[in-house]
């Protein structure tokens, strides 16, 4: 089967959808690779490296759109400036497509495909199961525009990102905030930290607090108490309570940093609104924000799609084209997230793909198959959440008691000091000098054993088992008695209690020996 | 010797006694803290013995050169997996001692107290009695049931709540039968009878208590010998018996309390025997395919991974394969692999029983982990090895409301990359409960005698 990769149309788009390198990879799975000429310019890949990897050169978009069996690209099909008409119109009756897609917003286009009888794998479906993650194309152009994110910030701040002392004054390092850990997320803070920033970040998912940190970043608590994880490890919407708390966090946060970058997103939804128009206007003068979700309408309220604006001081960049302003590296990542999709679709390697539906993988992709739309794809059956194990009844903790909670702490002190009170009332002082030093013993040995470690607990019983031993005081006092009885009783009580304190001690001598290092 | 210098001496010891316990605090110290304890003893027994109390000493030195010279020879002959039977039949003995020391007291006649005086001080000898008695055949059951000897799985008598309601009450009946006659000087029969009542008691508490609550008897038994040695003390206005007994009856105690959380039961549910005491429905039914690999798979697992991390269990001790563990863990940490052992609260047969198995093992200690200390880190386990355990690996303790182990702390092994199990064969644990662990997908079983299998997993490993 024969692949083509046009050149790119939408206005500023660099990106490719394949290298020389993947496409000699795609050339060994039993392709053949057809590319329009200049469409790696961009990308700074000229039409002589596609050659030597063994790649046509095609010299327009019409051919190459009528030859190749596959069609691999990067943004959705749209209107073609320069030919006046709808790549979806040069796609032939029944071809096939790979490209981002993003079915929930663009309806019209999945009709317009659907009609032509086309198959159509959308990179922006791939489900995000573990198996998946080395075709998920948004991931590494997640990854690519949170480093970029932090690139453009810099470029806009007019200071350093990280701390100094010179000659010439101390340099306070750029204290940096990061909305939102996903994978741009992620990448923002690694991108920020290793320019020497204090970064600090932010997420309603609490399972991300440890990969933050992993990031040597500073993870922000909210005091408050709600799961933020969706299914398929994206978040959810969150509840009025929490959100306010979050706004909070986030104003007193504004006023410290000198950056945010913004990345919050949830599927099918305009962006969360976060950064008000106050919270702006307290931050310092040249400070910085930058929103990746400005394609979804922006987290932040004077965010301006694909501009870069002032406003009260600070610089807000709401880019939608991170990913292609470095554009040799997304290419890289995006043609080689193509490649192994169309490896896991060509098992057979004989260079015909396989839109194998029983594939969790392909079948979340392929958002149309032979003119039938297949989109959305049934949930994943796997999700980073843990699912409910039983559907049993919900467990009633004991019984909830009936007692006010006063009355059980008090009860049992009101028991005992009255137990305590008629003991002292009849019993005489002699008793109560032991007693006295029965319960201070009991409150010293109760603080002496709590200092235990678990793993001596054997040791502990044997050396307590010893010291019990010490019984054989009960029977030596006795044993002079005159009554021959009780000499026998007693005689018993030596011999028992000393196997005792013999065993003990020396077992646990032998145990304790055996410890080590 | 004088009566302040035995007092004094006494005070000596109970202080050598209370640095004896504080020394276990960990291991560095709990050498010297043994050490102190046998100094003590020492010093209790010879300021007893040259007192003024004691006059003969031919019977005296007898019994204590044969009785010591008896548990030397059974201290050295216990191999390290017998621990919890030496400690549950060496409790039987202070039960006894304390039983034998009450008659003994009871009989002498040279005491010349009266009034309230003699009337708790007869109480005190039947409190005594009651609690040496409890202990020694409680004790004895609990050595039978470690052992092997007596079937470990709970007798459970019908109504035996209200069987144990009457022989309280009985026992209390007997008391103040007892009390009355002791004012002509009789007493002796109610004694009698009431020791036997406590010795039945003792023998139903224990044979109703299942054998994965065994950590939680031992230790209390251990609580009540303590307990015995303080009513003796207390029988015989002796202040060194009562903060010895008072020492080891609270250390007993919190012993007690620290295993029935790690099992998440409540004391005295643990104490009224059996299952199945607080549930609402029918725990789920594990269904599910098992995984088994064999030995030479399990090595290829191991020799992949980074960080391993091993949970020993009961099954553990059982096949004795504590040294086989330690070859595969001594290779395996010189090829620069991250070993770990996860300890449950309540694995094995005894607080801590699993630690002493690993030291006898030469196991190095700082790599012997507590459960807190390591639950919340299996995602960066690659592949841990459960070995002869189940209870305390069990998912639907946390995840089947109706499961009878829901809400016990369980080692979350499940968490990490894989798991392997050892196992004989598809049983469930003591508990009786099934484990869902089995059937997950990212666990593998190995099924055969620990020990054997893992000398199998040594030789695939090195070769």
């Amino acid at each position: 089967m024969k692949i083509g990769v046009p050149k790119e149309i939408h206005p500023g788009e660099k990106r490719v959808a394949t290298t020389p390198e993947a496409a000699e990879h795609i050339i060994k799975l039993g392709f053949s690779v057809c590319v329009e000429s200049g469409a790696g310019i961009g990308a700074n890949i000229s039409d002589e490296a596609y050659k030597e990897a063994g790649v046509e050169i095609v010299p327009d978009a019409k051919t190459l759109w009528s030859t190749a069996d596959i069609v691999m690209k990067v943004r959705a099909p749209e209107q073609h400036a320069e030919l006046d008409l709808d790549e979806v119109d040069l796609l032939p009756q029944g071809g096939r497509l790979v490209s981002f897609i993003w079915p929930a917003q663009n309806g019209e286009l999945m009709q317009k495909l659907a009609a032509k009888n086309a198959t159509v794998l959308a990179m922006d479906s791939v489900p995000r199961i573990s198996r998946a993650q080395k075709l998920d194309a948004l991931s590494s152009m997640a990854n690519i525009a949170g480093y970029r994110a932090i690139i453009e910030a810099a470029q806009h701040f007019g200071r350093f990102f990280t701390g100094q002392i010179t000659a010439a004054g101390k340099i306070p390092p750029a204290k940096v905030l990061v909305i939102g850990a996903g994978v741009a997320g992620l990448a923002a803070i690694g991108a920020a930290k290793s320019m020497g920033a204090i970064v600090r970040a932010f997420d309603t998912r609490p399972e991300v607090k440890e990969q933050i940190e992993s990031m040597d970043a500073e993870f922000l608590m909210l005091d408050f108490k709600e799961e933020g994880s969706g299914s398929g490890g994206y978040a959810k919407t969150m509840s009025k309570e929490f959100i306010e708390a979050e706004m909070a966090l986030f104003a007193k946060q504004a006023m410290e940093v000198d950056i945010i970058v913004t990345t919050a997103l949830i599927p099918g939804k305009p962006a969360p609104k976060l950064i008000t128009q106050a919270m702006v206007a307290t931050m310092k003068p040249g400070s910085v924000i930058v929103d990746l979700a400005a394609e979804q309408g922006g987290n932040c309220e004077l965010t301006e799609k694909n501009k870069v604006v002032a406003k009260h001081g600070v610089t807000i960049i709401g880019y939608t084209d991170l990913p292609s302003r470095l554009a040799n590296q997304s290419s890289q990542l995006y043609a080689t997230n193509l490649r192994h999709l169309l490896t896991d679709m060509t098992p057979e390697k004989n260079g015909v793909i396989n839109v194998n539906m029983e594939d969790e993988v392909i079948r979340g992709a392929t958002v149309i198959k032979e003119g039938k739309i297949t989109w959305p794809p049934p949930p994943p059956t796997i999700s980073v959440s843990p699912q409910p194990q039983t559907e049993a009844p919900a467990y009633q903790k004991e019984s909830p008691s009936e007692k006010p909670g006063w009355l059980r702490q008090i009860l049992p002190m009101l028991i005992a000091g009255t137990a305590l009170f008629s003991v002292g009332a009849v019993a005489p002082t002699a008793f109560m000098t032991h007693f006295t030093v029965f319960v201070l013993a009991c409150f010293v040995g109760y603080m002496v054993i709590w200092n235990v470690t678990p793993s001596l607990h054997t040791p502990l019983m044997s050396v307590t088992n010893a010291i019990s031993g010490i019984i054989v005081i009960g029977a030596l006092v006795q044993i002079s008695a005159p009554d021959q009885i009780v000499v026998i009783l007693a005689g018993l009580g030596i011999l028992l209690a000393s196997i005792n304190i013999a065993g003990g001690f020396l077992v646990t001598r032998r145990m304790l020996e055996m410890f080590r290092k | 010797m004088s009566q302040s210098l035995v007092t004094m001496s006494y005070i000596v010891a109970t202080i050598l006694f209370i640095l004896s316990l504080s020394g276990l605090s960990n291991q560095e110290t709990a050498r010297r803290g043994n050490y102190y304890g046998m100094t003590g003893m020492v010093i209790a027994i010879l300021a007893t013995v040259f007192s003024d109390a004691v006059s003969s000493y031919g019977i005296l030195i007898g019994a204590l050169a044969i009785g010591g010279g008896i548990g030397l020879f059974a201290a050295k002959k216990v191999a390290m997996t017998q621990m919890p039977e030496l400690v549950a039949i060496m409790h039987s003995l202070v039960g006894l001692a304390a039983v034998l020391v009450g008659y003994a007291n009871f009989m002498d006649t040279t005491s010349t107290l009266a009034g309230v005086e003699k009337t708790i001080h007869e109480i005190e000898i039947y409190l005594g009695i009651l609690i040496g008695a409890v202990t020694f055949s409680g004790s004895v059951i609990a050595f039978g049931k470690l052992s092997e000897k007596i079937s470990g799985k709970p007798m459970l008598l019908p109504a035996r709540h209200w069987l144990n309601l009457g022989l309280l009450i009985a026992a209390i009946i007997l008391g103040g039968i007892f009390l009355n006659q002791t004012e002509n000087g009789g007493g002796l029969t109610p004694l009698i009878i009431m020791t036997i009542i406590a010795l039945l008691f003792g023998i139903h508490m224990v044979m109703a208590i299942g054998g994965a609550d065994m950590p939680v008897v031992v230790s209390m038994l251990n609580s009540y010998s303590g307990w015995a040695a303080s009513a003796t003390g207390f029988m015989l206005s002796n202040d060194l018996l009562i903060v010895t007994g008072a020492l080891v009856g609270s250390s007993g105690a919190i012993l007690s309390y620290i295993m029935c959380r790690a099992m998440n039961r409540h004391f005295l549910s643990v104490i009224a025997g059996g299952f199945g005491t607080a549930s609402g429905g029918e725990a789920a039914v594990v269904e599910g395919e098992v995984h088994p690999i064999d030995a030479e798979e399990t090595a290829r697992l191991l020799l992949d991974a980074k960080s391993i991390m091993i949970i020993p269990g009961y099954g553990m001790a059982v096949a004795q394969a504590q040294h086989t563990v330690n070859e595969i863990t001594k290779f395996l940490r010189d090829k620069g692999k991250k070993i770990g052992f996860g300890i449950h609260p309540v694995a094995g047969r005894m607080p801590g029983h699993m630690n002493v198995l690993l030291a006898e093992a030469k196991v190095p200690y700082d790599i012997v982990y507590e459960m807190d200390e390591i639950n919340e880190d299996w995602d960066k386990v690659d592949v841990s090895i459960v070995i002869g355990a189940n209870d305390i690996v069990n998912p639907s303790a946390l995840d089947d409301p109706n499961s009878p182990i829901a809400g016990m702390p369980v080692l979350e092994c499940w968490k990490g990359d894989t798991t392997i199990v050892m196992k004989r064969s598809m049983a469930s644990g003591y508990a009786g409960v099934g484990n869902p662990l089995f059937v997950k997908d990212n666990t593998r079983m190995l099924f055969g005698d620990a020990n054997k299998m893992l000398q199998e997993v040594l030789k695939a490993v090195k070769g």
